[in-house]
């Protein structure tokens, strides 16, 4: 988010010709609050449709929700595996992003028949997430010697409602496997390609509210409790002060509203002169 | 501010035991089989094995286990006993390895079913996920027990065990034995019919136990019905369901709070090619708050579901007739207790075993809900900017004209 802040709020001060400390000010502040949950520290922040330059190949697949192994967008993925093998990925998302997942699934040997591969997304709370585009799961004929899978998410919304699936800030998790073949291709060795890029044109989300903590599961061993807990004891007011009440969330509209004051200012200082008579010589 | 409690990935501890791993080879009699790139099998696995000790990494502690290595005779009830920990499970001191592996003959029988369960013991018990390899040419000769119920009893068993399959020979009954080993425990099946396939094989899987470890989820054990149902703290949780069955469990949400679940259901037994499964939350009087719903047809490993539900959102229908906002550290602090019950729409092959039940996944969580937005008080965009530009135009020529006006006015007075 906090590119295309800074480019809206670039783009309104060149247009307008204006320079607006306030609006400066404002890019300051709201840059850093934006950004969004912290990204893991070891996963760079890279976002491109083609593998980033520099980025390291993850060689590495899990085998369930709990052990996927984490990439991030523009990470190229290559590993061996075995046919029927269920491999999954997770990454993080933010408010904002479009992400495309693009995958190649190559056969070095000969298979016996034609087989139907997929690659399924599914958000923090392992809920199914739609793709908007790309073939999600070809068949690959007896005689190819690779598939590709592809599958477009819809954009990261910063807020809905909880009862909505709709795509939201957290971890992702991408499940490659085989959903039918000739049983006896089963075990055969493939090479896996796949690369999570964000596509996004970088526009804010159209929500305003925000999602207090991202969908990023819990993967801690749970603790049975023994007994109803008791009321919690009173939570101390928040140390909100009063302004946080009514003033609305530090956001790009503060810009955008504020210019929109200046130009109708700058254009009522217009109008005002174009009345006034020509002077008299 | 808008960091809210830190997100889990920030705080992903490293269980406190190192990686265990057990390798368990078949040096069976057919071993002796020259037909890999034409060595014999058995040769091809011992390299392997030196490879992968050579290449083991620091912490995992590897153990290795043989199978008909020993008896040459033909009384099949000896035979079927021949099964010995040549390196037992620790840190692995790479000559003694070596040499245990070099000294291997093909000999015996193939009791398939005791090696893994000797195996599951080696390796103990623990707070983390084991995984076993099991590196085999041949069908069980030994049945019973049957292979594939002893891994699914001793996945039933409470440690988390995965059970990762090599078939060496391309022959079906050994594919379909390993195969329903490896769904019983949700590991993986491969056929290896090079050195290079086998050895990079067993690298990749010592590799994964080493970086896919980790803390078990809590065993726990969901009631029939939602008053006795045990309370849940945030965590995850493994749980069995057998099919049609419904399990129900309680997580204690405050107002304010967002309470997340989600379940998945391996389908590790051959069942009907649709499935389904269903997770809903309900108020403790039955009424149903929010599902999360899923179903698919074909080959898989789990099928999902999850919902999210927020407390404050209810507290206006709860307690009606109060205020919709109830004073701060009165009635607001105390819980509601959500129910959770995950059913399942999983049907039996004829022939499937319907206990135990399959392996469920709950993850709970309580987070910080998020309250709805308002409407947006500050504007965007450029329609915006054209018709504030536009309303200041044509106030200032409004405001110029009444001036002209004025000006005129008052100066005819």
């Amino acid at each position: 988010m906090r590119t295309p802040l800074i480019r809206s709020g670039a783009a309104l001060a060149a247009t307008a010709a204006l320079t607006l400390p306030t609006a400066a000010a404002l890019v300051l502040t709201t840059a850093p609050a934006l950004a969004g949950p912290p990204p893991p520290a070891t996963r760079e922040e890279l976002a491109a449709p083609t593998p980033s330059p520099g980025a390291a190949t993850v060689t590495k697949a899990g085998t369930s929700f709990l052990t996927a192994t984490g990439i991030a967008a523009g990470q190229p993925v290559r590993v061996g595996a075995s046919t029927g093998d269920h491999l999954y990925w997770s990454f993080p998302a933010r408010a904002g992003q479009i992400h495309e997942i693009t995958g190649t699934v190559s056969f070095p040997k000969g298979r016996t028949g034609a087989s139907t591969w997929t690659v399924e997304v599914f958000d923090g709370l392992r809920r199914r997430q739609a793709c908007t585009a790309g073939a999600q799961a070809p068949t690959a004929t007896a005689s190819a010697t690779s598939v590709a899978l592809g599958c477009t998410l819809r954009q990261v919304r910063s807020w809905a409602e909880p009862w909505s699936a709709d795509p939201l800030p957290g971890t992702y998790y991408v499940r490659l496997s085989v959903v039918d073949l000739p049983e006896p291709d089963l075990g055969l060795p493939i090479d896996v390609d796949l690369l999570v890029s964000d596509v996004g044109d970088g526009d804010a989300p159209a929500d305003d509210g925000e999602l207090k903590a991202p969908l990023v599961p819990n993967t801690k061993a749970g603790t049975v409790l023994t007994g109803e807990p008791a009321a919690a004891p009173a939570e101390e007011e928040d140390d909100e002060s009063f302004l946080t009440g009514w003033l609305p969330e530090v956001s790009s509209r503060w810009i955008w509203t504020t210019a929109g004051g200046v130009l109708a200012a700058v254009a009522g200082v217009v109008g005002f002169a174009l009345t006034r008579r020509p002077r008299r010589p | 501010m808008l960091g809210g409690p830190a997100p889990a990935w920030a705080d992903e501890e490293t269980p406190a035991e190192p990686p265990r791993v057990e390798l368990v080879l078949d040096v069976s009699g057919s071993m002796r089989a020259r037909d890999i790139d034409g060595r014999s099998r058995i040769s091809v696995a011992q390299q392997a094995f030196n490879e992968v000790v050579d290449a083991l990494p620091e912490e995992t502690q590897l153990g290795i286990r043989v199978l008909g290595a020993t008896y040459k005779g033909k009384d099949k009830k000896v035979g079927c006993q021949d099964t010995q920990q040549i390196v037992p499970v620790g840190q692995v001191d790479r000559t003694q390895a070596k040499a245990a592996v070099a000294t291997l003959r093909p000999t015996g029988f193939t009791p398939v079913g005791l090696a893994l369960r000797s195996a599951a013991q080696d390796l103990g018990t623990g707070a983390t996920a084991r995984r076993i390899v099991l590196i085999t040419d041949g069908e069980d000769t030994c049945a019973p027990p049957d292979p594939c119920e002893v891994a699914r009893e001793l996945a039933a068993q409470g440690t988390k065990l995965v059970v990762d399959t090599l078939g060496l020979a391309p022959d079906e009954k050994v594919r379909r034995q390993l195969l329903c080993i490896a769904n019983a425990t949700g590991g993986t099946y491969t056929a290896a019919q090079s050195a290079d396939e086998l050895t990079g094989r067993i690298k990749q899987l010592v590799d994964r136990a080493r970086d896919t470890y980790t803390a078990a989820p809590a065993v726990v054990g969901g009631s029939a019905r939602c008053p006795d149902a045990p309370l849940l703290a945030p965590g995850v949780y493994t749980d069995r369901e057998q099919f049609s069955e419904h399990r129900w469990y309680r997580v204690p949400v405050r107002p304010g709070q967002e309470l997340r679940a989600s379940v998945s259901i391996a389908l590790d037994r051959p069942v009907n090619p649709d499935y389904g499964v269903l997770l809903r939350a309900t108020a403790p009087d039955g009424r149903e708050l929010v599902r999360g719903v899923d179903a698919g047809s074909g080959r898989t490993d789990v099928v999902s579901a999850g919902l999210r539900w927020s407390a404050a959102a209810d507290s206006d229908d709860a307690d009606e007739g109060e205020t919709p906002s109830p004073a701060p550290g009165d009635s607001g602090a105390t819980p509601t207790t959500v129910c959770l019950v995950v059913s399942n729409a999983l049907a039996p092959r004829p022939g499937t075993r319907a206990t135990p039940g399959m392996p469920i996944e709950l993850t709970v969580d309580v987070v910080a809900s998020s309250p709805a937005p308002g409407g947006p008080d500050l504007g965007r965009g450029w329609v915006l900017l054209m018709l504030l530009t536009l309303a200041g135009l044509l106030t200032g020529l409004v405001a110029g004209l009444l001036t002209r006006w004025w000006v005129a006015t008052w100066r005819e007075n």
